[in-house]
């Protein structure tokens, strides 16, 4: 291959096309097309499980897919060795050969496909990750930080026209990750080769990506850039995964050119009509908990706001930057708000009568159909939504 | 207590403290225990070594007076360097073929799932369980069956077959704590099948593949009723003494088997002080 023998001198597309994988037991990927434009920085998003590991091993050559085709920069790699391919990865374990140096480490892809000097380059790679210092160490007398940036080095010496990581900051602190986030990213674009980040941690792949698609039961639910993702989500999958969100299920009420009005606890809620995936019928709306304003009066009817209420405020939690407030709404459930602290302390206290109002553009329907699982939880603090909503996800994987 | 002078020169080999009463105590019982356990384990061997310099005469029973002349003339015994050089030639024979097949087993059965998988590690375990004699008469009768001309060959045979099951048991608990991911990087950093066995499941498995071979080499170095059973004519180093004994084992006897002790020990000793050497230089470069 011609690839093989110079460095990549730039990032390649990459191509899934009708891509399935079935282990004994059960399918990890079912009918995957997916192109991962050259130069991206790609992330596959999703719980564990979901198959975007094993969608990252296909395009390692680590596994083979039971159907379909994979193409990097156009060339069909569907066939060919994992040796073979233009492609390298950063391991969730980092893989470090402990029997062997740092500066070794770096150099064993260098070594194998014979290119001229691989020390003084593996020298270089070390320099770019700031560990230059510690090459003739082990990695065993490393930390964690450091293994992965020494594994990050292993893989970019290579200039793949891919570069795979497979949850690369998972062992790390969260201080250590955020430098690292900042870091790949700037690397990424000092060398401007592909990246393909798979993760299951939403923030970093909505800090470091230009585009992130979410995945569950192996196949991509939603795909575009972070902004995008978050403020029109189409599933409620993602509505929970990617963020939080209020979701309310009621009867379309009202269909004209521009808007969708849904019957919601005795109100109609206004939705944009290209904010909402469907326009009739049963439909689950959505929005996000700091779009929505606390009222400790009822705020007035007025046309391109939404106004639910009144509910009583149950829980309050203080977390820094924002207060988050769990509304309990009659006939609705528990309703959670995120309001920046501008001034000191909540703004309202437990017990507290409130209305909640957001602006009609802020809203989003949907395309699930509604079941009784979409609905709110009718009781529950901000922790255990949140662990009820990771729990309700957790046994629809497990059944899939 | 505050009067002892602190060992400043390695702090951190200081043991952890034991409170002063429990010492005591411990202090009375156990190294009289130790003494007598090591007394009991080493008089055979001291036993052994003494008598390789017994002036003896055919029966080396009776102390008769000291002398260099048995080490310095050992192969002047009839058949004994014969039979030690046989017993080194079958213990290394036997010890790179069951390390070389007993490896590749171990990689096979932990790395990958195929049909009669449980079966095949159940028959490996065998050979260790079942006694020696039946496994040796079992293994006569096979050959007498074959018609296969008892001698060295049938030795190797059988010494590398109860051989395998040690090293794939060794073996396998190495290549179980081996990290796959670290062979899926070699492949993904651009090495061939053969270029990721040698530079890093061999390497990282090497430890386990010693311990292996040496465990392989000693079992078959001294194993009697296997080999009496499959050797013919052809003798071994425990054969010879066994038939030795019937008339009284000779003192160049002694002397081989003080020799191979003393060797076997220094090579532990070498291995332990490289080994210290080697971590305290680790250590320097942290």
């Amino acid at each position: 291959m011609k690839t093989m023998s110079t460095f990549a001198e730039a990032g390649a597309d990459l191509e899934f096309v009708d891509i399935s994988k079935r282990f004994p037991g059960f399918t990890a990927i079912e009918n995957l097309n997916l192109t991962i434009p050259a130069g991206s920085f790609f992330a596959l998003l999703g719980p564990s499980g979901c198959g975007k590991t094993t969608t990252l091993r296909l395009v390692a050559g680590l596994e083979d897919p039971s159907e379909g085709r994979i193409l990097i920069g156009g060339n069909d790699v569907t066939n060919t060795k994992s040796f073979q391919r233009p492609v390298n990865t950063v391991f969730q374990s980092y893989a470090l050969f402990p029997h062997m140096t740092i500066l070794e480490n770096v150099a064993f892809g260098l070594r194998r496909r014979k290119i001229d000097d691989p020390l003084s380059k593996a020298h270089e790679a070390l320099r770019l990750v700031e560990l230059d210092h510690l090459a003739a160490r082990r990695p065993a007398q490393l930390s964690g930080g450091q293994q992965q940036r020494v594994a990050l080095a292993r893989a970019i010496v290579n200039r793949p026209a891919l570069l795979l990581l497979d949850e690369p900051l998972g062992a790390l602190d969260l201080k250590l990750r955020r430098q690292m986030q900042l870091e790949l990213k700037s690397i990424q674009t000092e060398i401007g080769l592909t990246f393909l980040h798979v993760t299951h941690d939403q923030e970093e792949a909505m800090t470091m990506a230009d585009i992130v698609a979410v995945m569950n039961k192996g196949e991509i639910e939603q795909m575009g850039a972070p902004e995008q993702l978050y403020e029109l989500p189409r599933t409620a999958f993602v509505a929970n995964f990617l963020g939080q969100s209020n979701l309310f299920t009621g009867q379309v009420t009202e269909s004209v050119a521009d808007s969708i009005t849904v019957a919601v606890a005795g109100r109609g809620i206004v939705v944009p009509r290209t904010r909402a995936q469907r326009h009739a019928g049963e439909v689950t709306i959505g929005v996000r908990p700091e779009k929505l304003l606390l009222h400790t009066e009822a705020p007035t009817d007025s046309a391109g706001i939404n106004i639910l209420g009144p509910g009583r405020v149950t829980d309050v939690s203080f977390s820094g930057v924002s207060t988050s407030y769990i509304v309990q709404m009659p006939g609705l459930g528990a309703v959670t708000v995120f309001a920046q602290n501008m001034v000191f302390g909540p703004v309202v206290n437990e017990g507290a009568e409130v209305w909640v109002s957001w602006t009609v553009d802020h809203g989003f329907g949907l395309e699930d159909e509604p079941t009784p699982g979409s609905r709110f939880p009718a009781d529950a603090s901000t922790s255990a939504i949140a662990i009820q909503r990771r729990a309700a996800l957790e046994t629809e994987l497990e059944g899939a | 207590m505050t009067a002892l002078p602190l060992d400043r020169k390695s702090p951190s080999a200081a043991p952890a403290a034991t409170p002063p009463a429990r010492r005591k105590l411990v202090g009375l019982g156990l190294p009289i225990y130790v003494a007598l356990a090591l007394v009991f384990l080493l008089i055979p061997i001291v036993y052994t070594f003494v008598f390789s310099f017994n002036d003896s005469v055919k029966s080396n029973i009776a102390w008769r007076g000291f002398t260099f002349d048995k080490w310095l003339s050992v192969c002047n015994e009839p058949g004994l360097c014969e039979a030690f050089g046989n017993s080194i030639l079958v213990g290394v024979v036997a010890t790179v073929l069951a390390t070389a097949l007993g490896t590749a087993i171990a990689i096979a059965l932990v790395r990958y799932r195929f049909r009669f998988r449980s079966s095949i590690s159940l028959l490996l375990f065998l050979p260790m369980a079942t006694p020696e004699v039946v496994l040796g008469a079992g293994l006569a009768a096979q050959f007498l069956a074959l018609g296969t001309q008892k001698g060295i060959v049938t030795v190797i045979l059988a010494h590398t077959m109860f051989c395998i099951s040690f090293v794939v048991v060794t073996v396998k608990a190495r290549v179980a704590s081996l990290d796959p991911a670290l062979e899926e990087a070699g492949r993904d950093l651009y090495g061939s099948a053969a270029q990721v066995f040698w530079r890093i499941t061999f390497p990282l498995l090497l430890p386990g593949i010693l311990a292996a071979a040496l465990l392989s080499f000693a079992l078959s170095f001294d194993d009697f009723i296997i080999t009496n059973f499959n050797s013919g004519a052809v003798d071994t180093f425990p054969k010879f003494i066994y038939i030795a004994a019937a008339r009284g084992i000779p003192a160049e006897a002694n002397v081989i088997a003080s020799a191979v002790f003393i060797l076997a020990i220094l090579i532990v000793v070498v291995a332990q002080v490289s080994r210290s050497a080697r971590q305290k230089r680790l250590a320097r470069l942290s």
